[in-house]
C-alpha cells in the first residue's frame, strides 16, 4: 500500500474544511497532492478528462477566499464529477463514443452550485455509456478497475456502475468527493463495491438541468464521499430548486449536517422480509443481520414490513427506463453535435451515426424501449408496467406508515470480476435488485460500507427514507458507520 | 413473445439504428430474452391502479410564456458537426 507523503489525499471534506481554516495546510496544496495522485493512479481509468489548470485555478481562488476569512462551504474540496454533467468548454462524453468532441455552452446546475460553494474541480470521470451499467464496463472509454482487489488474487474487478469512476476515484483517494448519477443504483451500488458511502436524494431535490438523460422519471444526481458527513455535506451545496427543471422541488434544502449525532433511538426501521432473495450470498444476510443488531444497541426498533411488490421492480424498471432512454436518446442523430458518420439520405446518416455511436448495451435500451413504446405494444408493456410501478410505490407508501427508514443489503454481492459474470445481461441487470425499488418509488436511499466479505471485499448496507426525509437517512447511516469502524483501505490508494 | 428477424429490422428502423442483417439473429436471441423475463409483469393484477407517470406526486409549476433565453445562435452551432451560414448542414433532403 503506497503512503501519501503528505496526507493530504486522506482527509475528508469535513477535516478540510477545519484544516483550511486553521491554515494548516492551502487549497493549492490540497489540489497539488489530488493532481499527483490522479496522474499516478491512470492505470484505474477513471478519469477520462483530467483538468489540472482548472483545478489549481479553483484552488487559488480558494486561497484568496480564505485570506479574507471568506469561506464558502466546499472551500478547496477537490471533486471528479461524472461525464454526466455537463460542464462548460470541458468535454462531456456521458461514457458514449456518439457525444465525440462535445464542449457544452453551459454548465449543469449541480456543478454550478458546486463551484459556487468553492469547490475545486479535478475532472471528468467514467461511467457507462449514458449511466446504463453496473460495472461500468459498458464505456467507450474502456472499464474502470476497482482499486480493491481480492485477498491473495490481483485480478482487476470491476468498481460497479454507472458511477464507476466516480466510486474509484473516492476509494482510492484520488478525489475528496464525486458527484454521481443514479437511475436504478448507479450511486448506492459502485459505493458499495468500492467501500464509500453514496447518497440518492428524493427524486426533485437535486435540478437535472444539464445532467444527460437518461430516464428522466428515475434520474437524481447525488454526492459519493468517504463519510456520511461529506455526504451530508456535499449534498446541501447540489440540492434545490432550479426554474429550469420543472421537476425539482421548491422547498428549502436543509442543513444536513446539523442532525448528525441525534442517532436513532426510538426510531423504527423496516426490514422487509421479500429482500431475503434465493442466492444472495450468506455474508450479506449475515450483514444485514449485524446492521440490525448495531441499530438496535442504538436505541432503535427493528420492525419486519413486507413490500409485496418488490420482485416485480426490476422488469418494471426494465420497460420504463428504456422507454424514457429510447425518447431521450433520438436528440442524438449526427445533426448538432457530437459524432456524424457518413450517409447518402438524412435518414441513412442518422441510422449510420447512431449505430457506430451508440454501444451494444445502449443499443439493446433503445431498441427495447422503442418495441415497448411502438404501436400495439404500448399499453401492454409501456402502462403496464407504471401500473406496477405505482404498486411498488404503494408497497412503501403503507410501509412508511409503520416505519421511519427501512435497512436492506446495498447489493446481493461484493464486486466480481468482468469476465465473472456471463454475456446474459439479466444477469448484469440483477446487481440492482435492492436498489431500484427506490427509484420507481423516487425516495431517497444511503448506501454505507459496513463490513468485508470473506475475501476482503467491502460490502454496504442500504437505508431507504420516505421522500424528503433525507436527514433521517443521514442521522441513521451515521449510526451504521460509527457501529461499523470501516477503517479497511483499498489495495491502492493513490499519493 | 419471441421476435423474429423481420421484426428487429422493423424496430431498428424505427429506433434509427443501422443493424446489419448477420447481427439480426443474435439481437432477436437477445431481446426476446428480456421481453421473456419482463413477462411475469403480465400476471399482475392491476385492476383499478392508475399508471404512475412521474416519481413524486407534485404538481409542475408554472410560469408567464416569456422568451427567457436565446440569442445564441454560435454558441448552439459551435458543437455541429457541420455548419453552414449560420445552420446546421445535414445531407440532401429534397432533390
Amino acid at each position: 500500500m503506497a503512503g501519501n507523503s503528505t496526507g493530504l489525499t486522506d482527509l475528508t471534506i469535513a477535516e478540510t474544511r477545519d484544516g483550511l481554516k486553521a491554515k494548516k495546510f492551502s487549497a493549492t496544496e490540497i489540489a497539488r497532492a489530488h493532481i499527483k495522485a490522479v496522474e499516478q493512479a491512470r492505470h484505474l481509468n477513471a478519469f477520462v478528462t483530467e483538468t489540472p489548470e482548472r483545478a489549481l485555478k479553483d484552488a487559488a481562488a480558494s486561497d484568496a477566499r480564505i485570506a479574507r476569512g471568506d469561506m464558502r462551504p466546499m472551500e478547496g474540496v477537490p471533486l471528479a464529477i461524472k461525464d454526466l454533467f455537463c460542464t462548460k468548454g470541458v468535454l462531456t462524453t456521458a461514457g458514449s463514443h456518439i457525444l465525440d468532441g462535445f464542449k457544452p455552452p453551459y454548465e449543469s446546475t449541480v456543478t454550478a452550485q458546486l463551484w459556487r460553494d468553492g469547490a475545486t474541480m479535478l475532472g471528468k470521470v467514467n461511467m457507462d455509456e449514458f449511466a446504463m451499467g453496473s460495472s461500468n464496463t459498458t464505456s467507450y472509454y474502456g472499464p474502470v478497475a476497482n482499486p480493491w482487489t481480492r485477498r491473495g488474487d490481483n485480478r482487476k474487478l470491476v468498481p460497479g456502475g454507472s458511477s464507476g469512476g466516480s466510486a474509484a476515484s473516492v476509494a482510492a483517494r484520488i478525489a475528496m468527493g464525486a458527484t454521481g448519477t443514479d437511475t436504478g443504483g448507479s450511486i448506492r451500488q459502485p459505493a458499495a463495491f468500492t467501500g464509500i458511502v453514496g447518497f440518492k436524494p428524493t427524486y426533485g431535490r437535486c435540478s437535472r438541468w444539464g445532467i444527460v438523460a437518461f430516464a428522466s422519471s428515475l434520474d437524481q444526481a447525488g454526492p459519493l464521499a468517504r463519510s456520511v458527513r461529506d455526504c451530508a455535506i456535499m449534498l446541501r451545496s447540489m440540492a434545490g430548486h432550479d426554474a429550469k427543471d420543472s421537476t425539482s422541488v421548491d422547498a428549502p434544502v436543509p442543513d444536513y449536517e446539523a442532525v448528525l449525532g441525534r442517532g436513532v433511538k426510538g426510531m423504527r426501521v423496516g426490514i422487509p422480509r421479500e429482500y431475503r432473495i434465493d442466492g444472495m450470498a450468506p455474508e450479506i444476510e449475515k450483514l444485514w443481520q449485524q446492521g440490525i443488531a448495531w441499530l438496535k444497541d442504538a436505541g432503535a426498533e427493528p420492525v419486519e414490513i413486507s413490500l409485496p411488490h418488490t420482485k416485480l421492480a426490476l422488469p418494471a424498471y426494465y420497460i420504463i427506463a428504456p422507454a424514457e432512454a429510447s425518447s431521450n436518446l433520438a436528440r442524438y442523430d449526427g445533426a448538432r453535435f457530437g459524432l456524424r458518420e457518413k450517409g447518402a439520405t438524412l435518414t441513412e446518416m442518422y441510422e449510420n451515426t447512431r449505430a457506430a455511436g451508440f454501444g451494444k448495451e445502449v443499443r439493446r435500451r433503445v431498441m427495447i424501449g422503442t418495441y415497448v413504446l411502438s404501436s400495439g405494444y404500448y399499453d401492454a408493456y409501456y402502462i403496464r408496467a407504471q401500473r406496477v410501478r405505482a404498486l411498488i410505490a404503494r408497497d412503501f407508501t403503507q410501509a412508511f406508515e409503520k416505519v421511519d427508514t427501512i435497512l436492506t443489503p446495498t447489493a446481493p454481492s461484493a464486486a466480481f470480476a468482468v469476465d465473472e459474470k456471463t454475456d446474459d445481461p439479466i444477469a448484469m441487470y440483477l446487481n440492482d435488485v435492492f436498489t431500484v425499488t427506490v427509484n420507481l418509488a423516487g425516495l431517497p436511499g444511503i448506501s454505507v460500507p459496513a463490513g468485508l466479505s470473506a475475501d476482503g471485499l467491502p460490502l454496504g448496507l442500504q437505508l431507504i427514507g420516505k421522500a424528503f426525509d433525507e436527514p433521517t437517512l443521514f442521522r441513521a447511516g451515521e449510526v451504521l458507520e460509527k457501529a461499523a469502524k470501516f477503517t479497511a483501505r483499498p489495495a491502492m490508494v493513490a499519493g | 413473445m419471441a421476435l423474429d428477424r423481420k421484426t428487429v429490422a422493423h424496430i431498428a428502423r424505427l429506433a434509427r439504428i443501422k443493424v446489419r442483417d448477420e447481427e439480426l439473429d443474435a439481437l432477436a436471441v437477445e431481446l426476446t430474452g428480456i421481453l421473456a423475463w419482463v413477462e411475469q409483469l403480465q400476471k399482475v393484477d392491476v385492476k383499478g391502479v392508475e399508471p404512475m407517470t412521474g416519481a413524486v406526486a407534485m404538481k409542475l409549476k408554472e410560469r408567464d410564456d416569456q422568451v427567457t433565453d436565446g440569442g445564441q445562435r454560435d454558441k448552439v452551432l459551435a458543437n455541429a458537426p457541420s455548419a453552414q451560414a449560420g445552420f446546421f448542414a445535414v445531407p440532401k433532403v429534397i432533390e
